[in-house]
């Protein structure tokens, strides 16, 4: 006679507190595919742990962004934020759909050149540039996002080197109602450092003053921060054009639109609240076409949205290790993804689902890694089905900074695939082997031989 | 160990202790468990049973038991031979 499936013993104490309004777990299906790729066939190809990302999550994503500004707004370019994601793969599937490139150091700006991204379609932010980077983004002709005097006086003087001008803008912060006010980036508009800047480069003369930039936070959920910031850099674009007859060519939005992850601490879970592309674009398309430009010199909306385009495109799979009771009684399961790889998990309380059939019983669970530190927690409390040494587990929206911010922590970082848009994986970033780390690391000579 | 006297099972898997009010939910598997346990079965009884009727390997079980058996402990549900009832 055929055994019968197994499922552990457990027992669970009935709570006779207050009731959840919201229900309990909402998530009683596994994911036992996805994109028509079976987790299992991943992992017995791939290994475990795995990030798995969607081309036709990217693609979707992408076109859903595009649509909703391209409809209010009639110059719209898009820009890929390398840092969210700079697996060249990734980048190139965004390239493709007609973004630009938007890089943050000189490392990333070579990663755009080398994925293709012609010079003039790259925007170069962030705080540090090191006079070669700003020389290498002059020789391309770039457009060089100034974040402080410092850059802007070596850029001068390069541009007098060179004998060149190269094409800049600014990064503007503001206070936009939000709380951080992110103003350590750029120069303020409110107590005046934007407009002071400005006016340097217009009569300078040596810089191409061709835009207006801002970031105004990260995971913003409010849309009407966008409508402010858009408003307080019309001003300023405005203010060029009446002072000195000069047409600011684009708005650059930044990004920091949310995906449908949920804060942690959040009552709601974020795909019921977060804001929507539309929102976003609601927001900041009124906003602009609200202003004082006449249609002849609208500028052009450029928009470096990056997690609210991957993060929905990855997954991480990953394998059970252990069961686990803590002092007190509580369920913890230990798996082999870690924060090593999952630095979001600092921020989120991802969806977690089984990726094999399960029965209605659950356990509250914590989910810890498999690193040998006690901040090791990916969920602190998670309902969970009922999961078996060797069962496999799918870690969902982790596509946005963790390919990035990963860390060589203890277990070497696991290989990446993509599944196209029919269905078939390819590895965009293979495995690590000892290899990876050893190979950088240099032995004094008389540190090679020991006796123990 | 036994259950304690005082503890109510129904055989859909509810468990009430009227000393202290608490309720609880058992699974199938332990309900099973718990039947077993009342009718005197060991611990490698136990085992030996469900290996032979499930697709589960002895250690995998066996360590499965011990956290049930832990938890009923925990919850106050169950009683040693050696000790007297509470």
């Amino acid at each position: 006679m055929e055994k019968l499936r197994y499922e552990r013993p457990i027992i669970r104490r009935l709570d006779s507190e207050m009731p959840n309004k919201f229900g309990m777990r909402t998530d009683y299906r596994p994911t036992t595919q996805i994109e028509g790729v079976a987790v299992k066939t991943l992992i017995e190809e791939f290994g475990s742990p795995l990030f798995v990302i969607s081309e036709k999550v990217l693609r979707s994503q992408y076109r859903k962004a595009r649509k909703a500004f391209t409809t209010r707004y009639p110059k719209v370019q898009f820009a890929w934020s390398y840092k969210t994601n700079y697996i060249s793969a990734v980048c190139n599937v965004f390239h493709q759909e007609g973004s630009w490139a938007e890089v943050v150091s000189g490392f990333e700006f070579q990663k755009a050149l080398g994925n293709g991204v012609e010079g003039s379609k790259i925007i170069f932010n962030g705080p540090d540039k090191s006079e070669e980077d700003l020389e290498m983004a002059i020789k391309h002709n770039s457009l060089i996002h100034i974040d402080h005097l410092d850059e802007l006086y070596t850029l001068t003087e390069l541009a007098d080197r060179h004998k060149t001008k190269p094409r800049v803008a600014i990064r503007v912060n503001m206070d936009t109602g939000v709380y951080p006010m992110w103003d350590r980036f750029g120069f303020n508009y409110e107590n005046g450092q934007a407009w002071d800047a400005l006016n340097k480069i217009m009569h300078s003369g040596k810089l191409e003053l061709v835009g207006l930039h801002c970031h105004i936070g990260t995971f913003m959920l409010s849309t009407q921060a966008y409508a402010v910031a858009a408003g307080k850099l019309a001003e300023l674009a405005i203010g060029v054009q009446r002072k000195f007859n000069h047409t600011i060519k684009y708005i650059d939005m930044g990004g920091g639109f949310t995906s449908k992850n949920t804060l942690k601490g959040a009552y709601l879970p974020g795909s019921d609240t977060n804001p929507s592309f539309d929102d976003y674009a609601e927001a900041i398309t009124t906003a602009l076409l609200n202003a004082d430009f006449t249609a002849e010199y609208l500028p052009t909306l450029i928009l470096e949205t990056g997690r609210a385009l991957v993060d929905e495109a990855g997954y991480v799979l990953g394998t059970v290790i252990s069961n686990k009771r803590s002092s007190k009684g509580k369920r913890i399961t230990i798996v082999d993804i870690g924060v090593n790889l999952m630095f979001t998990s600092f921020w989120y309380d991802h969806k977690v689902t089984p990726a094999q059939e399960f029965t209605q019983y659950a356990e509250d669970t914590t989910l810890n890694g498999p690193l040998c530190m006690n901040i090791d927690v990916i969920r602190e409390s998670v309902s969970l089905p009922l999961l078996n040494k060797g069962d496999n587990i799918v870690v969902h929206s982790v596509g946005a900074y963790n390919m990035t911010q990963w860390m060589q922590f203890i277990t070497l970082r696991p290989a990446v695939v993509m599944i196209d848009v029919d269905g078939k994986p390819h590895i965009i970033r293979e495995k690590e082997n000892l290899n990876t780390v050893n190979g950088q690391e240099r032995i004094p000579i008389h540190l090679n031989r020991f006796e123990l | 160990m036994r259950i304690k006297k005082n503890i109510a099972i129904s055989e859909s898997g509810f468990m009430f202790n009227p000393i202290t009010g608490e309720s609880f939910t058992v699974n199938p598997i332990g309900t099973e468990i718990l039947q077993m346990i009342n009718d005197g079965f060991e611990s490698d009884q136990i085992i030996e049973a469900i290996c032979n009727k499930y697709q589960v390997d002895q250690h995998t079980f066996d360590k499965d038991l011990t956290d049930f058996t832990g938890m009923l402990d925990h919850h106050h549900l169950s009683q040693h031979h050696d000790k007297e009832e509470a």
